[in-house]
């Protein structure tokens, strides 16, 4: 369900065994399997450190793994020679934190560096880059040098490149980090247009909870160059059972503990979570008129994440508790979870 | 008061001046071209081959190193005269404005190599990485990238160089390499002629004035930061 724009569920990224160490102490990942499917905006979420961004340069072997399989496609990269690995990068995008453009470049000969490294003809590359630019939205800032961009415009003529020779996956390595947050939702937005219009895998790591919630189907959550966590985005945010993960969530999340009303309320306190249509539906209405039950929310959240709307509330409900009980069983048999806040 | 009763102006003679003066920039144009030939070359290949970088090769790095340091350790002078019989194979002279482009070279290429060497290792290692993502061969990331983003700091190192160049050629002029150096040596210090070496300064210092001036403007046009 989560997954809503695709079917099949074809592996495109299977990473197997991967540890990186360096020198002799240093474990910056430790055995990791993960495998992601094509189609998928697929999270990796972990503080810096985590080791999220060698996990990352493991899939292009920009770091080569110490130990463990990488798979790209039907290619096993680990087993390339580095002419043959040179080939099969240009089918895997990258685009950085510090979006790492040649300076000395114009947006359109950054754009174009890809496309001649792959040798196409000139008159190709200057229509592929004129496509892509207004992919991009970029088409008045061609021949602009990046100094004379915004961090948003540079991050952009990243995708570009990254898209140039069009790859199967883009790895993001932090790509919203260094933007300002209205800037980071343009290029997410832009980042999910990509993935569902032309069908790019998109594996990220990031920090922020916030990047993972947007765009992501999947998230990993990696401490310590170990996966703790992983599941479908949902599922992991409204449902977080590592500290890590619990960390992460309430970045987004209202810090507030409704717990510390339970002595201050005199009605029973209620946690309800929904996920899907029904958060659209007036279900708690319906649920208490025809009963004397009263109810007041507490506090709450709708919201969406990625396509799917859901709902987290605190509700305190006045009344007789065996009403109160039938309210919560009809809930419940809407799809709805309920139970008491402890 | 006293330079007016010691300067004689008639002693300059112009028709010895200009040819010397065309001498100074032949040895200069010709020694600098090869300079930055070799010099690009070893700074790229020290650079390439030191710590971390694409071709780390610890015993080339080392023993490169060496010889670029004693190179550049031994004054000009006793270069010159030191590679003397290497001259003479290479140009058939020791003497005039042959005789001291190989040893202008030779005093010059290691230095400018190590200004390429600096000006590389100022690359953004992001901008590298981001090319060997994109499937970049390393021969590609030194054409391409490295020696395109550094491009600022190689014309520096350029203008550098051959405003050094301008003082070795002078000092050329020491074993009859002919020049604005030479001039001022035989006519100004050997024959008290203070005019004539007043003269061939002055020109000196109009050519390194000039050499800055050009390599300051193309710094800024290639710029882009």
């Amino acid at each position: 369900m989560a997954y809503d724009g695709w079917q099949e569920v074809i592996p495109l990224i299977e990473l197997l065994d991967i540890r990186k160490t360096y020198g002799s102490s240093v474990e910056a990942v430790k055995n990791i399997s993960l495998t992601i499917q094509k189609g998928e905006i697929f999270g990796i979420i972990g503080h810096s450190g985590a080791g999220k961004s060698t996990l990352l340069r493991c899939v292009n072997l920009l770091e080569r793994p110490t130990s463990g399989s990488v798979k790209v496609g039907d290619v096993e990269l680990t087993r390339l020679s580095t002419n043959q690995l040179q080939k099969e990068r240009r089918r895997i995008g990258m685009i950085f934190q510090h979006f790492n453009l040649l300076s000395m470049a114009t947006v359109r000969d950054n754009i174009a560096f890809p496309l001649e490294l792959a040798k196409m003809p000139k008159a190709e590359i200057k229509q592929r880059v004129d496509e892509l630019l207004k992919l991009v939205g970029l088409e008045q800032h061609a021949s602009k040098y990046p100094a004379q961009l915004s961090g948003g415009q540079k991050q952009r003529v990243g995708i570009a490149r990254a898209l140039a020779n069009n790859p199967d996956v883009l790895l993001c390595d932090e790509a919203t980090s260094a933007l300002d947050p209205q800037t980071t939702n343009a290029i997410l937005s832009l980042l999910l247009d990509i993935n569902q219009k032309l069908g790019i895998t998109i594996l990220l790591i990031t920090h922020e909870m916030h990047v993972i919630r947007s765009i992501c189907d999947r998230v990993a959550v990696i401490d310590g160059g170990e996966i703790v966590e992983m599941g479908d985005v949902l599922d992991v945010f409204l449902k977080p059972q590592h500290s890590i993960t619990k960390d992460f969530v309430s970045q987004i999340a209202d810090s507030f503990d409704p717990r510390e009303l339970i002595n201050t309320r005199s009605g029973r306190l209620v946690k309800i979570n929904y996920v899907g249509e029904i958060t659209y539906e007036p279900l708690l209405f319906n649920a208490v008129k025809s009963t004397e039950v009263q109810f007041t929310i507490l506090q709450g959240t709708v919201s969406r994440m990625k396509n799917t709307p859901y709902g987290q509330l605190v509700i305190e409900f006045i009344g007789a508790d065996g009403e109160i009980d039938k309210v919560l069983d009809e809930l419940r048999a809407k799809g709805l979870e309920a139970g008491d806040l402890k | 008061m006293m330079l007016k009763n010691t300067i004689d102006w008639s002693q300059v003679r112009w028709e010895d001046i200009w040819p010397a003066t065309k001498d100074t920039l032949t040895m200069l144009g010709v020694s600098l071209f090869f300079t930055v030939i070799f010099g690009l070359l070893i700074g790229v290949v020290l650079f390439l081959t030191s710590r971390k970088q694409l071709l780390e090769q610890s015993v080339v790095y080392f023993f490169m190193s060496i010889v670029v340091n004693i190179l550049r350790s031994v004054p000009f002078v006793i270069l010159m005269i030191l590679i003397m019989p290497m001259t003479k194979v290479l140009t058939g002279t020791t003497l005039g404005v042959q005789g001291t482009i190989p040893p202008l070279v030779v005093a010059a290429a290691p230095f400018f190599a190590r200004l390429v060497e600096t000006s590389l290792r100022e690359v953004d290692r992001g901008v590298i990485e981001a090319a060997q993502a994109m499937g970049a061969s390393r021969w590609d990331i030194v054409r391409r990238v490295m020696l395109l983003e550094a491009r600022p700091g190689l014309v520096a190192g350029i203008t550098i160089t051959a405003v050094t160049l301008v003082s070795y050629t002078a000092m050329a002029g020491v074993i009859g390499g002919g020049g604005l150096g030479d001039l001022a040596l035989r006519y100004g210090y050997q024959r008290f002629q203070l005019s004539v070496m007043i003269v061939t300064v002055l020109l000196l210092i109009i050519l390194v004035q000039l050499l800055q001036m050009v390599g300051d403007h193309l710094v800024r046009r290639f710029s882009r930061k």
